[in-house]
């Protein structure tokens, strides 16, 4: 069956899409870390640097899953490797 | 690009990499691109800076003044960073993770300065990772007895029994992956918000664009930075091990 490129793109744009559905999951794990910091700032408000520099490390690292697939979606839509 | 998904914008928007010249290089076509240039310009910048930063240095008084003070604050809080994380041994490790730093900021937050940011190209990041990786199984076959690292590897079951061998492999192979991804992705959706921005809004992007440039250039480029070095440093130290 030959599909025609218009098809093939409308579909990679639905794909980078879902890809992006990925951004959740940071989303959850960061207001989490977040949500924690705060609570331990408030029990100990001496700690605030050491506490935010980690808060600021465990969340860059929890973001990595949704780059991922930040990064799908920007192949799909840029790199377009199902034309090839 | 006539099938972009840009179609609304003006044709003068792009985030590629783009090539300068090509040359013939043992029969290999090779491209010299925007990266190159932006990496040449990064590191006249950073090289100029270090000679004045030793010539300054080289007749420095004791009692700092001006230039001087504000070199021996960035080498102070550089080498306070690594003594933090790595400790002990933290003394040969000063001139790498602090130049590593100062190149990935800089390459950082060279979209200010109208560059594509080096960082946006996975080519830059990835061997920054291979380093990071080198480094971890250099300090680890230099620290740690052959033994424990096969014990290492083995890790939740006994070492007679290397079942989870494979998947501590893939899982050591990873980190220098996830390492440079996370630089790299970082830094090109930044790049990419704000070429979207100025494409899409033409005019209306006049002066309060400036807050995203802080956002996603300096706010976003100094965390990965940190992050970078941080985790570098994690990482040897987890190498390096318990012994005392």
């Amino acid at each position: 069956m030959e599909f025609n490129e218009s098809f093939i793109l409308g579909c990679s744009a639905i794909g980078a899409g879902l890809a992006v559905i990925a951004g959740i999951g940071p989303g959850v794990g960061q207001g989490i870390a977040a949500g924690h910091a705060a609570a331990a700032v408030g029990r100990n408000p001496g700690a605030k640097s050491a506490i935010t520099s980690t808060m600021l490390l465990g969340q860059a690292v929890a973001e990595t899953t949704g780059l991922y697939g930040l990064l799908i979606a920007i192949l799909l839509l840029f790199v377009k490797p199902l034309l090839w | 690009m006539e099938h972009g998904i840009l179609l609304s914008a003006s044709s003068d928007i792009d985030v590629m990499v783009h090539g300068v010249f090509k040359y013939s290089f043992f029969g290999h076509e090779v491209w010299i691109t925007t990266t190159h240039v932006c990496l040449m310009i990064v590191m006249i910048i950073l090289i100029s800076f270090s000679i004045v930063a030793g010539s300054v240095m080289r007749k420095g008084t004791e009692v700092p003044g001006g230039f001087q003070n504000v070199v021996e604050l960035i080498v102070e809080k550089l080498d306070g960073m690594v003594d933090m994380t790595i400790g002990k041994n933290a003394a040969k490790y000063y001139n790498y993770i602090g130049t590593v730093f100062i190149f990935i900021l800089f390459s950082n937050i060279s979209g200010l300065l109208g560059l594509r940011p080096p960082t946006a190209d996975y080519g830059v990041t990835f061997p920054l990772g291979v380093l990071t990786f080198i480094l971890i199984h250099y300090n680890q076959f230099k620290y740690q007895k052959p033994k424990d690292i096969w014990k290492d590897m083995c890790s939740p079951l006994p070492p007679w029994l290397p079942v989870w061998l494979p998947i501590n492999v893939i899982s050591e192979i990873a980190v220098p992956i996830s390492l440079s991804l996370r630089l790299f992705a970082n830094i090109l959706s930044g790049t990419i918000m704000m070429t979207l921005v100025y494409g899409l809004l033409g005019w209306i992007a006049a002066i309060w664009p400036a807050a995203l440039h802080v956002y996603f250039d300096l706010f976003s480029g100094a965390i990965q930075t940190y992050v970078f070095c941080m985790l570098t440093m994690t990482y040897i130290n987890n190498a390096i091990g318990e012994t005392e």
